[in-house]
């Protein structure tokens, strides 16, 4: 009977394999495209007006690049994403270090581990907290200790030379965690015949690291690079909780730059900070697509 | 096993090995250790200047009592639970769609559509913040946790559709293959064959998201404004700001914005790392 009412049914079961992906996809795309792609569009079109984020939009053109390439805090903020892109990348060889020291079977090791990997389990607001106050002139641990040791007192947080150093130390301390984590996966994976055949042979120590070892770890130094050039690109957490750009805005980087523009007590900036978005966007996308392109060879081969 | 097991080497090494391995921990966790003393440290300790020494006492009820009752992170905390409890349920269940989607059907635009959802992942808040603030106090979600939540769960959608494609691709396809011989609907196969065997996948992304989003301070502060919604993120920064140098208060407000994430670790801790290691063994 009810076949008979409708023709659907028909219809359904031939093209059911060709509809379903798409009704599956359907409620996870639309959220995506609403809040993820379009928003990079629409940042794009806003980079080109003047707005506050009230009234009506004006056309400028390149104009907000233009003063982009006139503020000195721009170049500030690009000059600190790089230090923090380079020493960021310390908490791979750091975490690879971690995991081949923790890498033994002794009781109690699991535990060890853990507590390890316990840092990155804080949010960056809770880390950022907790090295203010190790940098604390005065009485901070930290601070205490190069008192010791060059007999002068430094307020890192507070020196101009030294701040943004200061804050991506505290960034290492989890980012190291993930990068360990990482590697001691690995290093449960790694095919223990190739290691004894290598012994055999007379490798050992750095040797057979470099020449055995590390490149069976080639995945998981992937997926490290990934993530450690990312964050430290998205690095906003530390640097608005511990010196909000502060002294002077010499520990500025690119994506709290945008945020103090876009939202500034001054005024609402949206189109000059929607133009710093999108050079951020743009350098990211230099390494996003490196990454992309390797994931999709690497499915080629799958 | 590299490197090479410590029972093999002299037994010097080995005791060695046990006695650097506590002190290695107590330096590497020396922040979070600071930090938890001074929850408990009375104020006289910091006023007298012992901020690093042992504590002269034990004022832990004292501290945390008076966190909770002289400011709102209680409320924090409860909106924090707001926010990344729908988060995770909404995330991980379009996610189970979309994988399943990516990794079962071979259509035109497959592999595009996967890589759209992998670099979305990785782009920088900043590009979308100025559109969704817009875009939320236009639909009138501005400090509201709904206005959170539903950009979370469009964010993690990404990550977690990585993760849900490459689960399924590596479950044996013969199970579809013959459901579909037998004339099994698609929604069913779905239903009842795939999604019983995606448990584990499931287990760790519910604790990823929720770590992930519960730690978020980015959008708590842009799309956020009041009390009432706050996150405990952006409510600790704020307190942060209100307790000068009442540092006994600050790091047991830190403690207790920090305790669920740590807590859901601890439990779930085989499925956190499952989850945060995918793609580290293989490819």
């Amino acid at each position: 009977m009810t076949q008979a009412v409708s023709p659907q049914p028909g219809f359904w079961k031939k093209n059911q394999q060709k509809l379903a992906p798409w009704l599956f996809l359907a409620p996870g795309f639309l959220m995506f495209i609403i809040y993820v792609l379009v928003p990079i569009f629409e940042s794009i079109w806003i980079s080109f007006h003047d707005w506050d984020g009230l009234g009506a939009k004006v056309w400028i053109g390149l104009g907000n690049y233009a003063e982009l390439l006139q503020d000195d805090d721009f170049y500030t903020s690009l000059k600190n994403n790089i230090i923090w892109l380079v020493l960021y990348l310390l908490s791979i060889p750091a975490g690879l270090a971690v995991a081949l020291f923790l890498n033994q079977t002794v009781p109690g090791i699991r535990l060890y581990k853990s507590l390890f990997f316990f840092p990155f389990v804080l949010s960056q607001v809770v880390v950022g907290l907790m090295f203010t106050w190790f940098y604390a002139p005065d009485f901070g641990l930290f601070s205490k200790l190069i008192e010791e040791i060059t007999g002068q007192q430094i307020a890192i947080l507070a020196d101009e030379r030294f701040v943004t150093y200061g804050i991506i130390v505290a960034g290492l301390w989890p980012q190291t965690a993930y990068c360990m984590i990482l590697y001691l996966t690995g290093l449960n994976n790694i095919n223990p015949e190739q290691v004894e055949a290598a012994r055999m042979d007379g490798a050992k120590g750095l040797k057979l690291l470099w020449h055995v070892i590390l490149p069976q770890l080639a995945p998981a130094t992937f997926i490290a690079m990934v993530v450690t050039v990312i964050g430290s690109l998205r690095s906003f957490d530390l640097v608005s909780i511990m010196t909000a750009g502060g002294p002077y805005g010499s520990s500025q980087v690119l994506s709290y730059f945008m945020y103090e523009q876009a939202l500034s007590e001054y005024g609402f900036r949206m189109g000059y900070g929607a133009a710093i978005a999108v050079v951020l966007f743009l350098i990211m996308m230099v390494f996003i697509t490196l990454f992309i392109v390797r994931m999709i060879a690497q499915e080629r081969n799958a | 096993m590299f490197p090479t097991p410590i029972q093999k080497a002299l037994p010097f090494v080995q005791t060695t090995y046990k006695v650097v391995l506590p002190i290695a921990l107590v330096l590497w966790l020396l922040p979070l250790i600071g930090v938890a003393l001074t929850s408990v440290r009375p104020a006289s300790d910091l006023a007298a200047g012992n901020y690093f020494g042992i504590p002269s006492g034990f004022a832990g009820i004292e501290n945390y009592t008076a966190v909770f009752r002289d400011s709102p992170i209680g409320l924090y905390i409860l909106n924090s639970f707001k926010v990344t409890i729908p988060t995770v349920i909404g995330a991980v269940a379009l996610s189970c769609l979309t994988g399943f989607a990516l990794a079962v059907y071979r259509f035109k635009g497959n592999l595009v559509l996967f890589f759209l959802f992998v670099a979305g992942n990785f782009i920088p808040f900043q590009i979308l913040m100025v559109p969704v603030r817009d875009m939320t106090l236009r639909a009138g979600l501005y400090d509201t946790t709904l206005g959170l939540v539903l950009f979370h769960v469009a964010f993690q959608t990404g990550f977690c559709t990585l993760f849900m494609r490459n689960f399924i691709k590596g479950l044996p396809f013969a199970l579809i293959e013959s459901a579909r011989v037998e004339g099994v609907s698609e929604w069913r196969i779905f239903r009842y064959i795939v999604l019983p065997l995606m448990r584990p996948a499931i287990a760790a992304l519910s604790v990823l998201v929720f770590t992930f989003v519960w730690n978020d301070y980015f959008w708590a502060t842009v799309l956020v404004q009041g009390q009432h919604a706050m996150p405990v993120t952006a409510g600790l920064y704020s307190l942060n700001g209100q307790w000068v140098a009442a540092w006994h208060l600050v790091s047991a407000g830190s403690i207790v914005a920090a305790l669920p994430p740590v807590a859901m670790f601890f439990l779930m801790q085989r499925h956190f790392i499952a989850g945060l290691t995918l793609g580290a063994t293989k490819g």
